[in-house]
C-alpha cells in the first residue's frame, strides 16, 4: 500500500507542478485554482467527516474565518512583496485551529445528525457576526484586500503553487494519520466510539485533534481565496454551499480514503465550472451537476474508490478463504440455542 | 483469597424498571465466577455499571482495592478490567490484527507511532496463534463469522494484560466446536492468573467451568455457592420457572 501511494503521490505532484509551464490559458489556471481549493478542503474535511465519522457542516465557517483573517491583516496595506500574505498562512491556520478547539470539545459531545446541526448552527453564527461586526468586516459592504502585485501573464501561478503545497501538506497529514495509531484510533471511533473508549482508545483526543487540523487547513484555503478574490463578502466567504460541495466531493470520491476527496473535487468542481461555462448564465448547470452526482452515487453508493476497493478485496478474500479452509471453520451467524438453557418460563 | 471485585448495594432504574436493585456480591481473585439469572434479571446492566459504561443510581464498585464507582471505561480498562459484549463488538473496518492492536490500551505518546509496529505485531501474533486466528489475521473483521468475532473480541481484550475479564454470554450463538474452544481459552487464561466473571445461559458450560455461581433475579443476588448446589436450590428454581 505504501509504495503504491508514494508513487501515485509523486506522479500527481509532478504533473501538478509542471502543468503551468505548458503555457496554459488563464481560464484553465483559474479553474485549477478552484479545483485545488476544493481538493484541499475536501481532503481536510475527510479527516473529520470521513475518518472520524463526524459529518461537520460548519467547515465553511472556518473558510470564512481564514478569509477574514487574511483580509483584516492586509486591508489597507500596499504590498511590496506579493508573497507576504502566503507566508502568514500557517499563522492563520494555527489561529483557526485554536478557535476550532473549544468548538470541537463542545460539538463533539454530540454525534452524527446532531453534530451536523450543531456545526451548521456555528456556521450561521459566524456568518451573522460577519454581517454585523461592521467595524471590522464592513458588513454587507464587504472588505477589500490589496491586489497581488504579480505580472498579469502569470497572475494565477503563485496562488496555484501555494494551493499545490497546501494540498500536498493535507495529503501528507492524511497519509501520516493513516499509517499511525491516529488513523487506527479514528477508524475505531467511527466504527463504534463507545467500544473504542472502553478499550482505552484516546477517543476525545484524536477526534478533537482531527477537527483542529481539518479546520486549520480549511482556514488557510480561505485565506488564499480572499487574497485571490481581493474583495470578500459575508455571503460568499461563509457560504453553506462551500460546505455542501466539500461534503459531496468527499462522498463521491470516497470517504475515509486518501485519494477519494481529491478525485471527487477534480470531477465535481471541474465538471461544474465547465457546465457553467457551456450552459452559460442559466442555472441549468446545477441540474446537470446534481445529475452527475446522482448517477455516480447510484452506481457506486459508497463512493468511487471504496466501491472499487471492495471489489478487489472480495476477489482477494475469495482466494485466501480457499487457501485457509481447515484453519478456522467459518460458521453461520446466530446459531442454535445453547444445549441446556435456563430461561424464565421455559418448561423444565 | 481476597476479593478482586466487589459490588456494594448497586441500583439502577430505567424509567420505572428496576434493572439492578441493591445488588451486592464479590468476585474472589483467581476464580471463574458465573453470573446467571433469567433474561432481564440485570446481568448486562450490572456489567455496564462495573465497566463504567453506565452510571449507577446508587452503590459502590471496588476493583483491586480501589473505589472505581463512576470511573471512565477507558481508565478502568487500562487498569486491568476488560469485558466483552453480549453481541460481539469488533471494528468491522479494521483487520483482525488491527482489532488486537487498537485494544492494547496505550498512552498519548504512542498515538504518533506506526499503525502496527513490530512490537504490536509480536504481541498480537501470540494471541492470534493461540486463538487460531492467524490465517485470517489480515482479513477485515467484517469478513469473520459471528463465532470468530466473539473469539476475536475475547482475544482483543487480552491485549491489555487484564487482571479481571467480564464475558457476557460468550457461547450464545456459537457452534459447539467454538464453545469448546472458548472454554479451553478461559481455562488456560485462568491458570495464567486472570480472574473471570461470566454471564452464561448454557448451564452445562457453567457446571464444567465455573465456581462459584452467583444467581441474580430481578436485579438482586438470590444465591451464591457451588455449581452443584445451584440446580437444587428452591429460590433459584423459583426464579427460573416463575413462582
Ligand atoms: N438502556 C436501557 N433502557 C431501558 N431499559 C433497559 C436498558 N437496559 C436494560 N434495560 C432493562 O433492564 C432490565 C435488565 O436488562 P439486562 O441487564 O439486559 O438483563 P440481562 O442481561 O440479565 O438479560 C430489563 O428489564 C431491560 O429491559
Ligand atoms: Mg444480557
Amino acid at each position: 500500500m505504501s509504495r503504491g501511494s508514494l508513487v501515485r503521490g509523486g506522479l500527481f505532484v509532478l504533473v501538478l507542478a509542471t502543468l503551468p509551464s505548458f503555457g496554459l490559458q488563464h481560464w484553465f489556471l483559474n479553474l485549477m485554482v478552484f479545483v485545488l481549493m476544493f481538493a484541499t478542503m475536501s481532503s481536510a474535511w475527510n479527516l473529520v467527516g470521513g475518518f472520524a465519522g463526524y459529518p461537520s457542516l460548519g467547515h465553511a465557517a472556518f473558510f470564512g474565518i481564514g478569509a477574514y483573517s487574511m483580509a483584516l491583516i492586509f486591508h489597507g496595506h500596499v504590498l511590496s512583496n506579493g508573497y507576504e500574505p502566503f507566508l502568514l498562512l500557517p499563522l492563520i491556520g494555527l489561529i483557526s485551529a485554536a478557535v476550532g478547539f473549544p468548538i470541537a470539545l463542545i460539538a463533539m459531545r454530540t454525534r452524527a445528525d446532531v453534530f451536523a446541526i450543531v456545526t451548521i448552527t456555528f456556521l450561521f453564527m459566524v456568518q451573522t457576526l460577519a454581517f454585523n461586526l461592521r467595524g471590522w468586516t464592513g458588513g454587507s459592504q464587504g472588505l477589500s484586500l490589496p491586489v497581488a502585485p504579480f505580472p498579469a501573464v502569470s497572475f494565477e501561478e503563485p496562488f496555484y503553487y501555494t494551493l499545490v503545497l497546501l494540498l500536498c501538506f493535507t495529503l501528507l497529514v492524511t497519509f501520516g494519520a493513516l499509517r499511525s495509531k491516529v488513523g487506527l484510533s479514528l477508524v475505531a471511533v467511527r466504527a463504534d466510539e463507545d467500544k473504542a473508549r472502553g478499550i482505552g482508545v484516546r477517543v476525545t483526543g484524536v477526534k478533537v485533534l482531527a477537527f483542529c487540523v481539518s479546520v486549520g487547513i480549511t482556514a488557510m484555503v480561505g485565506g488564499v481565496w480572499a487574497y485571490y478574490e481581493t474583495f470578500i463578502y459575508p455571503q460568499f466567504a461563509i457560504d453553506p454551499l462551500i460546505t455542501i460541495a466539500v461534503v459531496l466531493m468527499t462522498f463521491l470520491g470516497g470517504r475515509a480514503t486518501l485519494w477519494g476527496p481529491v478525485l471527487g473535487a477534480f470531477v465535481l468542481e471541474a465538471g461544474q465550472q465547465t457546465l457553467a461555462y457551456r450552459l452559460g448564465g442559466s442555472q441549468f448547470y446545477l441540474i446537470a451537476y446534481a445529475l452527475v452526482f446522482l448517477v455516480i452515487m447510484l452506481l457506486l453508493p459508497r463512493g468511487v474508490l471504496p466501491t472499487l476497493g471492495d471489489r478487489l478485496r472480495q476477489r482477494r478474500r475469495a482466494r485466501s478463504v480457499d487457501s485457509t479452509s481447515g484453519g478456522v471453520t467459518p460458521m453461520a451467524a446466530g446459531a442454535a440455542e445453547p444445549p441446556v438453557a435456563l430461561r424464565r418460563g421455559a418448561s423444565a | 483469597m481476597s476479593d478482586l471485585l466487589s459490588i456494594d448495594s448497586v441500583s439502577k432504574t430505567f424509567g420505572g424498571v428496576h434493572a439492578v436493585a441493591g445488588c451486592s456480591f464479590a468476585v474472589a481473585e483467581g476464580t471463574i465466577t458465573a453470573l446467571i439469572g433469567p433474561n432481564g434479571s440485570g446481568k448486562t446492566t450490572l456489567f455496564n455499571i462495573i465497566t463504567g459504561y453506565l452510571k449507577a443510581d446508587a452503590g459502590h464498585v471496588t476493583f483491586a482495592g480501589r473505589d472505581v464507582t463512576g470511573d471512565d471505561p477507558g481508565r478502568l480498562y487500562r487498569s486491568g478490567l476488560s469485558r466483552t459484549f453480549q453481541q460481539a463488538r469488533v471494528f468491522p473496518q479494521l483487520s483482525v490484527l488491527e482489532n488486537l492492536v487498537v485494544a492494547a490500551g496505550r498512552g498519548w505518546s504512542q498515538l504518533f507511532t506506526k499503525r502496527v509496529g513490530g512490537d504490536d505485531r509480536r504481541r498480537a501474533s501470540e494471541l492470534l496463534e493461540e486463538f487460531r486466528l492467524a490465517p485470517v489475521a489480515d482479513l477485515l473483521a467484517a469478513d469473520l463469522s459471528y463465532g470468530q468475532r466473539k473469539l476475536l473480541e475475547f482475544a482483543a481484550v487480552l491485549m491489555s494484560s487484564p487482571t479481571l475479564v467480564l464475558l457476557d454470554e460468550p457461547t450464545a450463538g456459537v457452534n459447539p466446536v467454538m464453545i469448546e474452544t472458548m472454554e479451553r481459552h478461559i481455562r488456560q487464561r485462568n491458570q495464567a492468573g486472570i480472574t473471570f466473571l461470566i454471564v452464561e445461559h448454557d448451564m452445562t458450560f457453567v457446571m464444567r467451568l465455573c465456581d462459584p455461581v452467583i444467581v441474580l433475579d430481578a436485579g438482586r443476588q438470590i444465591f451464591s455457592g457451588q455449581p452443584a448446589q445451584v440446580q437444587s436450590n428452591a429460590l433459584v428454581l423459583d426464579a427460573y420457572l416463575g413462582a
